[in-house]
């Protein structure tokens, strides 16, 4: 559909600018709000981040307080999804659990997104060596084993919360410097670039004022589908013992802490926290898939 | 024109209207289109981008894009209504009756195939098996005047010229020997010379094959070259339609007018008259809904066009006009919004220093055996106020010349650039701020140089900052200056690219390069993505801030009626060599190096006269093996002796300046027809 203009925004000086301009940003929100893999996946993201921020006010019990005389009881009427070991609620503890990895894997994605987009609009800006250089840097890095490197680097530093953040963030960076440098790559030959060079611009204000803005829509992409990555590996690494430390009722942690017993039969302490993992990594991946779908259109 | 009558027209349009449906909105885009194509008829279809004339070209074959449909009319092939053919009677349709050629041919090229395989598919779906469906492919190319088809048939598309590849989809658009061949802006993005070359093309096809042809263009000289009848398409309406020759000499609508009062003829020069425009902006698809739709910007509307819309008027030898006052066109007012700029005199600057001198420019990528010499020993010199044309082919290196200018690429060590006197170090970091602010540019695709995401405002205050070194209430002072010396207003400011007209975008880059009262502009082909009528706003636009200001421009074009509006130096280039410089009136007037005056002669005109064309033959030689001695003898029509091929020519000046590259005497050398004057 090349020339058939009608599609494109018709040519109007007279339509006042602002309106129109918001007319783009209602548009995307109106693909968004009716798609309807945006809505459960949004929904998904709010209940997780509402018990995140208000469940330990809300819960029925202490997430934390042991239960000697009830350990793994099946669930029931009192404890909706059982107790574990140490006769903690499962209930609780799933609801409150949610908060250690809503905090570290949207951490870890902010540094690993601004780390990669610095390291992409880097390389795809100067070319050259700069760019053959970290180039191979970053494919030695991405050819290793992403929870392997995080666990070496973990192993060398010792587990902390914000070393798992920066540990992750910069193993994600080299995938989003992939894609930043790509897109910088075609804005690049624009002459706007050349436009700004004429004028004397320096290559910071070119990067970052002139090149940035317009290469936004894949890095918002791309930020959502690491997100969904980062809490697999966060909770990878919890599982691993490398990740959020105990008493947290994170869920790596608690499957980690309880699936030794799953072969006795009691699945309760273990299947609530799988859920939530996988529900609340589906429902980033639906918001991603939907925003991509929209920011192409 | 055979007999029109006898037998049902090859393509007939009745009353066709087209919308797209546009958020849950119907918007028209055609609106009751006519018109019909006799056997071997070449019927024009002209208009500006967003007027829907490939709208017409899909809607003929049934491939309107999702959101198109047929809301009216008929559209007949052969007499068949192509909305009533089921799928196989339409695959047939397309397969056989109707063939098109789009305007980009890298595009309409299959990358991965070889020349041959794509053009023996064609034969192939017809019906002849492998072998004989080659031998005929093969034969095809010969038709198109490809010579060595049989190694052609070996290449890939991008092994090909751009002139290369549009006469294959050519001969793969008449394989299936089709009654109606659709050509859609098929010259658009190719060189003049190459441009010319597959206009003859197109015209002795057509003789050959009898084809009936649709082609669609906003190339008024390209139509007036080529085409029995013409329609002007405005704002998906037919606004005229007649025998070619007669309207474009007496054209009876207003719009026509005004299209053909915009083109740069010969003879007019921006020291003499400024260029007419059409005033105001075509109308947003479906706004008008009574009336005329030419109304608004119209010179002549009055009450009765505001509210009846115009009847088709029968005007007799085949005219038809779509105006209620067709019958006073002639006192169509002029649209002139400025008195005659006072022309810089050349002989005040003569003496003075050059704004910009070359000396010994070259530049080379790559390395021995595989150098390409993008430029050769370019020497220069532009006076202030003043316009220096560069005229050249694609591959010349008029872009090359531009970029080393603007420090973009660092050119070979040996030259010099010199602005004002003072050396222009290679890198534009080394410049000094006075030199950046001195020389600025404005780009060939506004969509490509302005930034999307940034407003009007910023994009004109940043460069007002970086070159005016202005800040504050003195920096809104000096964008809102810049903005109603480009014609445009507050209202503008928060808008986006995207929110703006082509002509609209040109006019924000071009007040950006004037933010610090530039002394050198570089117009890199400055209106060649604009409409004819846009074109003519940006040109006396250009104009008008040279007078005012007494800026230089190096202009870089490869439409000749722009470079003599503008120019008053013109310098040739061909493979990165300078072939011919001087003045504009001496390059245009001749005598010629024989690759001007093939330039000259390729630049269709809308009288429709073609006679003394001069045809280059061949390709443009490539830049890693560029021919010996002259580099313009593989093509050269004048090529008279070996010592052509074997030695370089002199660059001999004469006395106003004016240099030839070329080994025949001047006396010898070609000049313009009368029908240049200067």
């Amino acid at each position: 559909m090349t020339d058939t203009v009608p599609l494109a925004e018709p040519s109007l000086p007279v339509v006042p600018a602002p309106a129109r301009a918001e007319g783009r940003g209602r548009g995307i929100v109106g693909v968004l709000l009716r798609s309807p893999g945006f809505l459960v996946g949004a929904l998904i993201l709010l209940f997780w981040t509402t018990c995140a921020l208000f469940a330990p006010s809300f819960v029925p019990y202490d997430p934390y307080a042991d239960d000697l005389l009830n350990t793994l009881v099946p669930p029931s009427v009192e404890h909706w999804f059982g107790t574990d070991q140490l006769g903690r609620d499962v209930f609780s503890r799933v609801l409150v659990g949610a908060r250690d990895i809503l905090t570290i894997a949207p951490l870890a994605t902010i540094v690993g997104t601004v780390a990669g987009t610095a390291i992409g609009l880097i390389t795809g800006y100067f070319g050259g060596w700069v760019d053959a250089v970290i180039g191979r840097l970053l494919e030695v890095m991405l050819s290793l084993p992403l929870i392997i490197v995080a666990l070496l680097v973990l192993v060398a530093l010792g587990p902390s919360t914000p070393t798992v953040v920066v540990v992750v963030g910069l193993v994600f960076a080299p995938l989003v410097a992939r894609t930043v440098r790509a897109a910088v790559l075609t804005e690049r030959h624009l002459d706007y670039v050349a436009a700004a060079a004429v004028r004397g611009e320096g290559a910071f204000y070119i990067m970052v004022a002139e090149i940035l803005p317009n290469i936004l829509p894949p890095i918002i992409v791309e930020a959502t589908v690491r997100l969904g990555y980062a809490i697999f590996t966060i909770a990878s690494l919890s599982f691993l013992g490398f990740g959020v430390q105990p008493p947290s009722p994170d869920w790596g942690l608690s499957i980690a802490e309880n699936y030794g017993v799953l072969v006795g039969g009691y699945w309760w302490t273990v299947v609530f926290d799988t859920i939530a993992t996988a529900s609340l990594i589906v429902g980033v991946n639906l918001v991603a898939e939907s925003l991509q779908r929209a920011l192409a259109e | 024109m055979t007999d029109v009558t006898v037998s049902p027209p090859v393509l007939e349009l009745r009353d066709v209207s087209v919308c797209y449906r546009i958020r849950g909105r119907a918007v028209p885009v055609l609106s009751r289109v006519s018109l019909s194509l006799g056997k071997g008829e070449v019927y024009g279809l002209v208009g500006e981008s967003g007027s829907g004339k490939s709208t017409v070209a899909l809607a003929v074959q049934r491939v309107l894009p999702s959101n198109g449909y047929v809301s009216g009319g008929q559209a007949l092939v052969n007499g068949r209504d192509v909305a009533t053919l089921d799928r196989a009677a339409l695959r047939q349709m397309r397969a056989r009756d109707v063939a098109m050629v789009f305007q980009d041919p890298g595009r309409a090229l299959n990358p991965s195939l070889t020349i041959g395989r794509q053009l023996a598919e064609v034969f192939e779906i017809l019906g002849s098996a492998g072998g004989e469906a080659l031998r005929r492919a093969e034969a095809m190319l010969e038709r198109v005047r490809i010579s060595a088809p049989a190694r052609v048939m070996e290449r890939y598309p991008h092994q090909l010229s751009g002139g290369m590849q549009q006469r294959v989809v050519i001969a793969m658009a008449l394989a299936k020997d089709p009654s109606l061949l659709i050509l859609d802006e098929p010259t658009t993005g190719l060189d003049a010379t190459i441009e010319a070359e597959i206009l003859d093309l197109v015209d002795t096809l057509r003789r050959e094959f009898g084809a009936s042809i649709l082609f669609i263009s906003h190339n008024l000289g390209a139509i007036a070259g080529l085409c029995d009848r013409v329609g002007v398409l405005y704002a998906g309406r037919l606004v005229e339609e007649g025998p070619v020759r007669p309207l474009f000499r007496a054209p009876r609508h207003p719009y026509t007018v005004g299209l053909l009062r915009c083109l740069p003829r010969p003879g007019l020069r921006k020291s003499l008259a400024p260029l007419d425009t059409i005033p105001g902006f075509p109308p947003a698809p479906g706004s008008i809904t009574a009336g005329c739709v030419f109304a608004p910007r119209c010179g002549l509307a009055d009450e009765t066009c505001r509210t009846v819309d115009p009847p088709q008027v029968e005007l007799g030898e085949g005219r038809v006009s779509r105006c209620h006052h067709h019958d006073r066109i002639g006192s169509l007012p002029h649209e002139v919004v400025r008195p005659l700029p006072t022309a810089p005199q050349p002989a005040e600057h003569a003496a003075g220093t050059p704004v910009l001198e070359l000396a010994s420019l070259s530049k080379t990528y790559g390395a021995a055996p595989y150098a390409v010499h993008a430029l050769r020993d370019v020497s220069l010199r532009l006076m202030p106020g003043q316009t220096l044309g560069l005229v050249g082919e694609s591959g010349s290196g008029k872009s090359t010349l531009a970029h080393a200018l603007l420090g973009l690429i660092a050119p070979d060590a040996g030259g010099r650039m010199a602005l004002d006197g003072a050396t222009l170090a290679p890198e534009v970091r080394r410049r000094s701020p006075e030199q950046i602010k001195t020389l600025q540019i404005v780009f060939q695709n506004p969509d490509s140089a302005l930034n999307r995401s940034h407003t009007v405002r910023r994009l004109i205050g940043r460069a007002v900052t970086r070159l005016g070194g202005l800040a504050g209430a003195l920096r809104e002072a000096q964008v809102t200056r810049l903005l109603e010396a480009v014609r445009l207003t507050a209202r503008q400011l928060a808008a986006r690219p995207r929110q703006l007209s082509g002509g609209m975008k040109q006019r924000v880059a071009v007040a950006r390069a004037f933010a610090g009262n530039p002394r050198l502009v570089v117009c890199d082909e400055p209106t060649s993505a604009l409409d004819v009528s846009v074109q003519a706003a940006i040109l006396n636009l250009l104009a008008d801030l040279q007078a005012e200001r007494q800026v230089a421009y190096l202009l870089i074009s490869h439409d000749l009626g722009v470079v003599r509006y503008l120019s008053d130096a013109i310098a040739v280039l061909y493979l990165g060599r300078l072939l011919e410089v001087g003045p504009a009136a001496n390059v245009l007037d001749g005598p010629h190096h024989p690759y001007t005056e093939a330039l000259l002669s390729a630049a269709p005109s809308v009288t429709g006269e073609r006679s003394g064309r001069i045809r280059l033959t061949g390709a443009i030689p490539s830049g890693i093996n560029p021919p010996s001695g002259c580099l313009f003898h593989t093509r050269c029509p004048r090529r008279f002796g070996p010592i052509c091929e074997t030695e370089e020519p002199p660059f001999v000046a004469d006395a106003a300046g004016h240099a030839i590259r070329c080994h025949l005497p001047r006396e010898k050398l070609g000049r313009s027809m009368a029908a240049m004057p200067a």
